[in-house]
This record gives structure tokens, C-alpha cells and sequence, in this order.
């Protein structure tokens, strides 16, 4: 199964612009095993149209970093995956893809939230704002700046979901001291353990007050 | 992720009619856990219907108890002024649970249908019966450190891993379902024991949705409260063992108390026995601790998880004791 669904995922780049056209030609066991009963029932009755009917895209609009974008997407595309693989900001980082490390941690309408389990057609009409949206041109946002003052990462991987993440910790009133940053912090997860400056940094940054 | 049909109904009514045609179509939210268990093929529908668009997040104080839409945000819950006034338990267990992002994310309703987090479940090569029938459970004989101790069968030894929930159970909260007709049923009456079938966690039936939570009014029960969570980590992480307890004292004698335990049964686990012995008697430790010998009766443990057997009176004993002192 594994295998069959890796096969799948080679020819995604394909699929998408020739669904139709795949189902149509396709009698292969591969898809067959993985596709879903009814789909199943359809295909053998040759209703291909039916089939290509649920891999059809969807359009969306939405505001990302000011910016309004009109996108197509399938239901099962994650925000993760729209921001990284359509709008080309791969600053959102896809660390677990499940819920659990915050590397993928972006503002929809400016309440912080996981990208990699938000799906993109749920966010229709809303306003996104990543890593990318922070700095004013060659200005760092303050925390930005706070994080690099204090050497708030390693290897930086988590560090566009930590700041996202404590921007909206300071804008929630959150970040009163250093035990209640470390609490609204826990879903960011650092694994080069950079908690203790990451800590400084949004201490600094609250203080100054410009977050 | 296996692709779907993807539906945002407008009307309520809509939503439970597609629920009721198409057995393979689930309500969408949050998301939080749903996604998660799509991307794991451990659950495949081939309908979505995504229930943001309905007005059902409203949390407000109507006549005798509080209503909560099944919508609102487990953060909107956790930081409602009127919820930190008339049920802080409530409020202090949502924010022991998960994290900042996820409860920006995840509904009530959400909360209540999210399913266990047993390693077994989610290991979409290993038998489990909540997962498939029939296939047996993984746990039984596994790596059970997480599980159940409380109203196990050899069929599924899963914890049910909300928060919320516990202290839902603790005040006696009602839960509102809508399908063809309404109902109302005790929120103790909503998630079930795995029995014969774990496959279901909860009473709800097929064209059903949760539509609201009720929280009858107890000022008494919003004094003194602890939600006290053991787990691995001192945040985001699921509950070893987890008690809710509001304590009311009057005179010296115990007027009034609620216990409910997590990380301990198929379903929010409440400690009416204990409880029941409680009422009336002066808040010592030695009531304590014969109060949590009467909760833990019954109490089994199936190997890696018998340490809980020792945590869970004494998590009960420590809570009582924060609880009393508040007092």
C-alpha cells in the first residue's frame, strides 16, 4: 500500500493538470486500491466524469500578507501546502505535517494557528499573514530583530513558527514573564533547544512594546 | 490525504440531512484532529461538510445556565469573561489542554468527538477494534503506559485524551444535539465505555450533530477549583492522569463537591462515589485519602500503566488538598 501510494505521489505533478485524462486512460490497480468504494463503483461503470468531478479545484480567494490572491486548489490541499507549493513562501516550514511541532505556525485573521491542519478551501475570504509579511522592507519586525539579538535559534528550521508564534504570544497578552511565555510558547517546539533565548527575545521585544 | 467532496452547508438542517443520507460524509471544524487522522488513513471520508458557516458560536447566559455554541473556539471558551466568572474549572482545564495554535483551532464540539490518542489507533498496521473491528487491540498486550484503567474490556483498553471534557462531565453540563428532532442528554450520558463495539465513542446516531453545551448555574462550585494534570512534560502533552475538582465549605463541613478524572477511562470518568462520601465531612486528609480508595475501586491495570494505579489517588488526594486550602 505504501508503495502503490508513493507511486501516486510521483505523478502528482501530472495529476493535476490531467486529471481527467488519467482516469479516463487508467485501469491501474494502483489507484483502484486506494480510491474509495463509491468512486470504485463509479469507475467500473465508466462514469469517469463522476470520478474527475471529486479531484475538481476549487477557487478560493484570500488576503496573504496584503496581498489578495485568487487560487484553485483541491479540498485536501492544506494552507501549509497552498502557501509552500502555489504562492511560493516557504518561509511556513513543514516540520511534523502534524499538529504537533508549530514550525508551520502562520496568523489567520490575525489568530495564530497551524497551517498544516488547516485545509485551504476552509479558508476562503480570510486574511493570512506568514513569516514573509513581518518585515517592512529592509526593516526587521521587532521580534525578528529580538531573535537575532538574543541568538534565538540554531538551525533555524522552527524559527519562522516561533516568531509567528510570539508575535501573536505578546499581541495576546501572554508574555507577562518568563513562565507565561514558556506556557504559550509549548506549541513550538525547538529541537535544537534554543528555549532559553527565545525566551529572552520575547521578553525584550514585549518590552519595547512595538510588537 | 485521500481526496473527499468537500460541502459548507449554510442551514443547520442541511448539514444533518447530508449526515443522515451519506454514511461516509463528517462534519469539519476546527479540524485539528480530523486532518490529522486523514493524513494518516486512519479515517477516509469521502464527504466533508464544514460546519464554520453556521451562527452556533455564541457563548451567553441564559435562565439558570450557560449556553456555548458548539463553534466557539476551545481560546474563546478559555478566555470568556463570563466562563472565568461561573466556571473557571472549565476555563483551567481548556488551557491545560493541547496549544495556544490548536485551541485557536479546535471547537467544543470538536473536543468532544476527538478521538483517542492510543498508539494503535493511529499505527494503521496494528489491530485495533476502535479503528476496525474485529481486528483485535494492540494495546491489550502491548505498550499500554497511556491506557485505560477504568471500565476496560479486552476489546479496548483507549483513554478518551480531552480536557475539557472532565470538567464538563464535573459540572453536570448538558449536551444539545440536533438531527431530526432535538435532544438533550446529561454530558455523562454522551461518551460511552468501549463495551462491544469501540468503534463508537460516543451516543451520538448518524444525522446527528452537537449543536450546543449547557452549563446549569452553581455559584458554589466557581469558589474553590483546581484542574490538576500530570503528564510527561509540564506543557502540550496529554494527561497521565488529570482531576477536576470544585469544593464548596460551609461551616467547616464539605457542602458541596465534584470529581471528575482523565487519562483514565474510555469516557470522562466522574467520581460520584467519592463524592457521595465527601459530602458532609469535615475537609482532612484522611477524608481525602478514604475518598480516593473509593475511586480507585475497581481500578485495573494492564502492565506499563500501573503506575496510575498509585498517580491517580494520589493526583485525587493532591487536588482535594489545593482545592480545600483555596477554601
Amino acid at each position: 500500500m505504501a508503495h502503490h501510494k508513493e507511486e501516486i505521489n510521483s505523478e502528482k505533478e501530472t495529476l493535476q493538470h490531467t486529471r481527467r485524462k488519467f482516469f479516463k486512460i487508467s485501469t491501474a490497480l494502483t489507484a483502484v486500491a486506494l480510491i474509495p468504494s463509491k468512486i470504485l463503483k463509479a469507475a467500473e461503470d465508466n462514469v469517469d466524469e463522476k470520478v474527475a468531478e471529486r479531484f475538481e479545484k476549487q477557487t478560493l480567494t484570500l488576503e496573504v500578507n496584503g496581498v489578495q490572491q485568487t487560487l484553485s486548489v483541491e479540498p485536501r490541499v492544506t494552507l501549509l501546502d497552498l502557501l509552500r507549493e502555489q504562492l511560493k513562501l516557504t518561509g511556513s516550514k513543514k516540520g511534523c505535517d502534524h499538529g504537533q511541532c508549530g514550525a508551520c505556525t502562520v496568523h489567520v485573521n490575525g489568530q495564530r494557528v497551524l497551517s498544516c491542519l488547516s485545509l485551504a478551501v476552509m479558508q476562503n475570504g480570510k486574511k493570512i499573514a506568514t513569516i514573509e509579511g513581518l518585515a517592512k522592507g529592509d526593516d526587521l519586525h521587532p521580534m525578528q530583530a529580538a531573535f537575532i539579538k538574543y541568538d534565538g535559534f540554531q538551525c533555524g528550521y522552527c524559527t519562522p513558527g516561533q516568531i509567528m508564534s510570539a508575535v501573536a504570544c505578546v499581541r495576546e497578552g501572554h508574555a507577562d514573564n518568563e513562565d507565561e511565555i514558556r506556557q504559550y510558547m509549548s506549541g513550538n517546539i525547538c529541537r535544537c533547544g534554543a528555549y532559553p533565548n527565545i525566551v529572552k527575545a520575547i521578553t525584550e521585544a514585549k518590552q519595547k512594546g512595538e510588537v | 490525504m485521500i481526496n473527499f467532496n468537500y460541502v459548507k452547508p449554510s442551514t443547520q438542517k442541511a448539514v444533518t440531512d447530508t449526515l443522515g443520507k451519506d454514511a461516509t460524509a463528517q462534519i469539519i471544524a476546527g479540524g485539528t484532529n480530523l486532518v490529522d487522522l486523514m493524513k494518516r488513513g486512519v479515517t477516509a471520508p469521502e464527504k466533508l461538510v464544514d460546519i464554520t458557516g453556521l451562527p452556533l458560536k455564541n457563548i451567553e447566559q441564559q435562565k439558570g445556565f450557560v449556553r456555548i455554541g458548539t463553534l466557539a473556539l476551545n481560546s474563546e471558551v478559555a478566555e470568556s469573561e463570563l466562563i472565568l466568572k461561573k466556571f473557571p474549572l472549565l476555563a483551567k482545564a481548556l488551557n491545560a489542554g493541547a496549544s495556544p495554535q490548536l485551541r485557536n483551532m479546535a471547537t467544543v464540539g470538536g473536543n468532544m468527538m476527538q478521538r483517542t490518542r492510543c498508539s494503535y489507533f493511529y499505527d494503521t498496521a496494528m489491530p485495533c477494534n476502535k479503528r476496525k473491528a474485529g481486528t483485535g487491540c494492540g494495546a491489550l498486550k502491548g505498550y499500554n503506559r497511556m491506557h485505560a484503567i477504568f471500565g476496560t474490556t479486552e476489546n479496548c483498553i483507549a483513554v478518551h485524551p480531552s480536557d475539557m471534557c472532565i470538567a464538563l462531565v464535573a459540572l453536570d453540563a448538558i449536551v444539545v444535539i440536533s438531527g431530526k428532532a432535538e435532544r438533550r442528554i446529561p454530558f455523562a450520558d454522551f461518551h460511552r465505555l468501549a463495551g462491544t463495539n469501540p468503534d463508537k465513542d460516543n451516543t451520538l446516531q448518524r444525522g446527528e450533530m452537537i449543536t450546543a453545551i449547557e452549563i446549569p448555574d452553581n455559584d458554589a462550585l466557581a469558589k474553590n477549583t483546581v484542574y490538576l494534570k500530570v503528564r510527561d512534560r509540564a506543557s502540550y502533552a496529554f494527561a497521565l492522569i488529570s482531576v477536576a475538582a470544585a469544593l464548596d465549605v460551609k461551616d467547616g463541613n464539605i457542602a458541596a463537591v465534584r470529581l471528575a478524572m482523565g487519562g483514565v477511562a474510555h469516557k470522562p470518568w466522574r467520581l460520584t462515589a467519592a463524592e457521595n462520601f465527601l459530602k458532609g465531612k469535615v475537609p482532612s486528609t484522611e477524608n481525602f485519602k478514604q475518598a480516593a480508595a473509593i475511586a480507585m475501586k475497581d481500578a485495573k491495570g494492564f502492565g506499563h500503566n500501573n503506575f496510575k494505579l498509585k498517580l491517580a489517588p494520589n493526583t485525587i488526594i493532591q487536588a482535594l488538598t489545593t482545592v480545600s486550602t483555596q477554601a
